[in-house]
């Protein structure tokens, strides 16, 4: 595992993972709308309503794993000064912050028929929020500094700093009174919703993970490409300048 | 299928992950594109790492 931490090694794994992520990743999405619009049954109290949460939850999932991936990155790059733990967790952000804002917008877009309101200042919609609005502040950072190696340390301290939220999100349902409702698939004593609705939530998560995979190694890969550009301009500058 | 009155909330909520999904797929694209041309582009002029042996791995 560890023989493909060299960026080179690394660049040779991406070439068959990512089309087979991104494969896996367009296969089971089909396969999920599929389910979704013509297997899986209408809610008992929604209706078809329900079919937000196939885009909903994995979202939602999906906006904390992106974190936590980010987080171990941070860890990574701050204590083993790993070459492409910064890489890996700079490629994440975009990413993170995509599903995040799906996560909300889709959110509202379910709430307002079943609560309806677009919008609550509740412990868990705020605290997704918070998670939206750090990930934006982390990109921000990164695009602060010309030299993206400078840039490592201090992105890493502010992505720990930040993942104080990510336990705050999960249990927020929990820790207080929220609209939203208590955790229905991973809680103590297994998931309280329906197979016949559990089975296509899997497999849109299962496929909206293998995209993400997927776009997360094509980011690696750009960025390792992006700092070999400037490493190379900065030596064609050196260069001109000496001659 | 979709005889909801709520339809346009679930198709809003499917047309949006769409939009979102492929714009992050084009960026990918697009950005891994411009950085393979500015490469090709200082590697035809004779720069080279000093840590590779060889180039054009990607």
């Amino acid at each position: 595992m560890l023989r493909f931490a060299n960026p080179t090694l690394f660049l040779k794994l991406v070439r068959w993972l990512l089309p087979l992520a991104g494969g896996a990743g367009a296969v089971l999405l089909a396969w999920g709308l599929y389910l979704v619009f013509a297997v899986s049954p209408e809610d008992y109290q929604q209706g078809a309503t329900v079919r937000i949460m196939y885009i909903h939850v994995p979202a939602a999932w999906l906006a904390l794993s992106c974190y936590s991936l980010m987080a171990l990155s941070s860890i990574g790059s701050l204590v083993w000064k790993h070459p492409l733990a910064d890489v890996s967790a700079k490629a994440l952000a975009p990413i993170g912050a995509a599903f995040t804002f799906l996560c909300l917008v889709t959110g509202a877009l379910w709430g307002k028929p079943m609560w309806g309101t677009w919008w609550v200042w509740d412990a868990r919609l705020t605290s997704v929020l918070v998670l939206f609005l750090v990930y934006c502040g982390i990109m921000a950072l990164w695009t602060a500094f010309d030299d993206p190696a400078r840039a490592a340390r201090p992105v890493a301290i502010l992505t720990l700093f930040g993942f104080i939220n990510v336990p705050i999100v999960k249990f927020s349902v929990d820790w207080w009174n929220t609209l939203h409702q208590p955790a229905s698939v991973f809680r103590m004593g297994g998931p309280s919703i329906d197979p016949s609705m559990l089975t296509p939530l899997f497999v849109m998560a299962s496929g909206a993970t293998a995209l993400m995979l997927a776009l997360h190694l094509a980011g690696m890969r750009t960025e390792i490409m992006r700092r070999r550009v400037r490493t190379l301009s900065q030596q064609l500058a050196r260069q001109d300048g000496g001659s | 299928m979709m005889d909801t009155p709520h339809a346009g909330y679930i198709l809003a909520s499917y047309l949006l992950a769409g939009v979102i999904v492929a714009g992050l797929v084009l960026l990918a694209v697009l950005d891994d594109r411009a950085q393979r041309k500015a490469l090709a582009r200082l590697e035809a002029q004779g720069l080279r790492r000093r840590s590779s042996g060889q180039t054009g791995e990607q």
